[in-house]
């Protein structure tokens, strides 16, 4: 019994989460929609999501390295980011310009802001927006799955486009033509990650199911993009399939940084969420409008989180606490 | 779903650890030595009234309560006062110490007699007479708490027990239920209290079964099954799932109606009206992966740490790291092994180093976990970051006064941060500057 004793301030034990397994549960859980991206659009999709994904945690340590701060890799955060980024990408992305994106993604829009924890927009929605702005006919050269050609045809669409986009002579939505199945299972032009509805959900119940995100912003940005949808008579199914909304909502909406702490935050969160989208899909002049409404909302988040506080057990009411 | 709006308070799971709770309470012989700090309670240290070379007996007065807020301190050993030293108390400060040489005989002070309780006067003379803190760890004199405004109509019995390891409570139930019944029907009698919960995590069923047998012809007393979540058995936390009632903050459970007492502290209650044989031993929980026989054990009050784990042994090739009085959760690192069982001490955790050791952290991700887990429904990652601006009127809206300890943000952070340590630095620095 003579040797020393650790003395430090309880709680003594903790739980086994960490940051690491959080991020490793979102990797897995972007796994299926690697695989449909594979399956969809070919094994060139494997290659950018690979090449990005280097690049991210390349960029990332490249950084940290620079500026003498701990080397954050192994947390993972930087993979998701990589991943996230390239399943935005379509499968024709020259690398160059995944590359770019990278770099854009995590040094400018996350490690300038301080790294994990302290970026106030999602850095792969940074990456995407700023690639689609910038390199915009490259980033819309769409590559179709056979099926998806056969499709278009037959619908009579005026020019090859996303189901989003599709459209006919006349400029009329063909969304609401466009086969749900087709639709659900993603064999239609878009970027890597966002057609496989299927993928997505699988990824998504992982998701719920480790406890790794709430269901909330989810659920009441579709939700939302539902009632909306049906209220101006626009297809609800096909809207919610169609788009990066569903990965949007359930990847990219939910990223912990930079969505609302609380519930009611969170459900706060999705209903503006919903909104935007439909703004902009409905009566803005682009078909999609899911990374805006996602950028514009991660904006507000500071204020959402402020307003949206729970009451704490037998807090005084607002303002009483001042005196 | 509404009150999930208002706050999440989940709370976190941990490991229950309660391997001892199966078992029978030993009581461990007289030791060597008995060190009687003069402060094991909330409040003013006690004065010692004996001196070096005094013969004390069981039951005699060593400690006087001193002021509004104390507690008597009695020896629970007969035999010689060796020293009146000064010791650090668990909470730090250096307190005077009333050291004892056992004769082993353990002859009782004849003045231990059962007291005479006709009215809530005598009644809390009676608890002030036992000596009698709360013995869930947090040692407020009882009698002082007792002292109830006439608004109060509920007493609620904490039965929780929600730190893990510990069974102290547990082993009081299934082996003391008359005591605590005799204690809850004084309390109510005398305080003219009407009503009475238990409240009890449903990961003992032995104990809901045993109290629900007890009490159940018992007007006014009911028994509630809590859910295992921690910390079930903070004060604020069981009044409003026992009761419902929000204690107001910066107020007492008496605001809205309310007195709690630990189970353990209730059952005193009757066994001094029974006995008169005031406070000088403690159940207390030895365990932790560094102990040979994980025990509940019964030690006389003054007993030094390194005797009660000699008592239950420890194990040869695993070196003790860290040495806790109380729970993981709340319980405090001891420097030493010669620091003595007090009154509010419920267990003592011998752990390894493997045991002992935390992961190391990471920036904060703000993922927001530990609000929804605070009981209380504060905002830990909020309240950390007003305090690193020193934004005293953020912490003064984000309610930083209510926090208690409990030491469940620390607990479910996934970057391994010490929210709680944060938590405990912004309180004092607002408080700090709300007296400037």
């Amino acid at each position: 019994m003579e040797n020393r004793l650790v003395v430090t301030a309880s709680p003594h034990i903790v739980d086994n989460s960490s940051t690491r397994k959080l991020m490793g549960n979102v990797v897995l859980a972007l796994l299926p929609c690697v695989i449909a991206s594979a399956l969809i659009f070919g094994a060139r999709a494997l290659l950018v999501i690979g090449v990005t994904t280097a690049a991210c945690v390349g960029f990332e340590y490249l950084y940290t390295r620079l500026m003498k701060k701990p080397n954050p890799v192994g947390d993972l955060s930087a993979v998701i980011t990589g991943i996230i980024l390239a399943l935005n990408l379509p499968v024709s992305i020259p690398l160059w310009i995944a590359i770019v994106g990278a770099f854009i993604s995590i040094v400018i829009a996350k490690q300038l802001f301080g790294g994990i924890g302290f970026n106030f927009v999602n850095p792969a929605l940074v990456g995407r927006i700023v690639l689609f702005t910038g390199f915009a006919p490259r980033m819309t050269t769409w590559t179709y799955p056979a099926k998806s050609q056969e499709v278009l045809t037959s619908i009579d669409a005026v020019a090859s486009a996303t189901p989003l986009q599709a459209v006919d002579a006349n400029g009329t939505s063909l969304l609401s033509q466009y086969p749900l199945m087709d639709l659900f299972l993603g064999v239609h032009g878009g970027v890597l990650g966002e057609t496989c509805a299927l993928a997505i959900l699988i990824g998504f119940v992982w998701l719920l199911v480790t406890r790794t995100i709430s269901a909330a912003i989810p659920v009441t940005y579709l939700a939302t993009v539902a009632v909306i949808s049906a209220l101006v008579g626009e297809p609800v199914l096909a809207q919610l399939l169609s788009g990066g909304l569903l990965f949007g909502a359930v990847f990219m909406a939910t990223d912990y940084v930079t969505s609302p702490f609380t519930l009611k935050g969170k459900i706060v969160f999705g209903l503006g969420l919903g909104i935007i989208t439909c703004g902009i899909r409905f009566w803005g002049n682009m078909a999609e409008g899911v990374s805006y409404a996602i950028l514009f909302m991660n904006l507000l988040v500071p204020y959402i989180n402020d307003l949206t506080r729970q009451k704490p057990l037998g807090a005084k009411k607002k303002g009483a606490s001042k005196a | 779903m509404f009150k999930k709006l208002k706050r999440a308070a989940l709370g976190a799971s941990v490991p229950h650890e309660k391997a001892t709770a199966a078992m029978q309470t030993v009581k461990m012989p007289v030791p060597g030595k008995v060190v009687l700090p003069m402060q094991q309670h909330i409040g003013e240290p006690c004065t010692p009234v004996v001196k070096k070379g005094d013969t004390v007996l069981v039951g005699t007065l060593v400690g006087k309560a001193n002021g509004a807020v104390s507690a008597n301190i009695y020896s629970g050993v007969s035999g010689t006062v060796s020293a009146i030293e000064t010791v650090r108390a668990s909470s730090g400060a250096m307190v005077p110490a009333v050291v004892i040489t056992p004769d082993g005989n353990q002859t009782v002070d004849s003045a231990v007699k059962a007291p005479v309780v006709t009215d809530k006067a005598s009644f809390l003379a009676a608890v002030q007479d036992c000596g009698l803190v709360g013995l869930g760890g947090a040692g407020f004199p009882t009698a002082v708490k007792l002292n109830v405004p006439s608004g109060v109509d509920t007493v609620v019995i904490n039965a929780a027990e929600c730190e893990p390891y510990l069974a102290a409570d547990t082993r009081e139930m299934l082996e003391n239920g008359d005591s605590i019944l005799a204690g809850i029907r004084a309390v109510m009698k005398y305080l003219a209290i009407k009503n009475c919960v238990v409240g009890i995590e449903n990961n003992k069923p032995e104990c809901i079964e045993t109290m629900t047998r007890l009490l159940k012809a018992e007007a006014g007393v009911t028994v509630k099954t809590l859910p295992s979540r921690y910390p079930q058995g903070a004060e604020k936390v069981l009044i409003e799932k026992t009761t419902g009632r929000e204690v107001p903050q910066g107020g007492l459970p008496s605001d809205v109606g309310v007195v709690v007492l630990n189970v353990t502290t209730v059952s005193v209650i009757g066994k001094f009206l029974a006995t008169g044989m005031p406070l000088t031993t403690k159940r207390v929980t030895v365990a932790g992966d560094a102990v040979q026989n994980p025990q509940n054990v019964e030690v006389i009050i003054g007993t030094p740490a390194n005797e009660v784990l000699a008592f239950c042994g420890l194990k040869q090739d695993v070196p003790v790291a860290k040495l806790i009085s109380g729970g993981p959760m709340m319980g405090v690192a001891l420097p030493d092994f010669e620091h003595p069982v007090v009154k509010q001490t419920n267990g003592l955790l011998a752990l390894s180093a493997k045991a002992a050791a935390k992961p190391d952290m990471g920036p904060c991700i703000r993922c927001g976990r530990c609000i929804d887990a605070c009981p209380l429904g504060l905002a830990p990652v909020q309240i950390a970051g007003a305090f690193n601006k020193k934004d005293v009127e953020a912490l003064n809206k984000l309610c930083v006064d209510l926090c208690m300890m409990c030491g469940t943000c620390s607990y479910v952070c996934p970057a391994k941060r010490p929210v709680t340590q944060v938590m405990s630095l912004a309180k004092n620095f607002a408080k700090k500057e709300a007296q400037k």
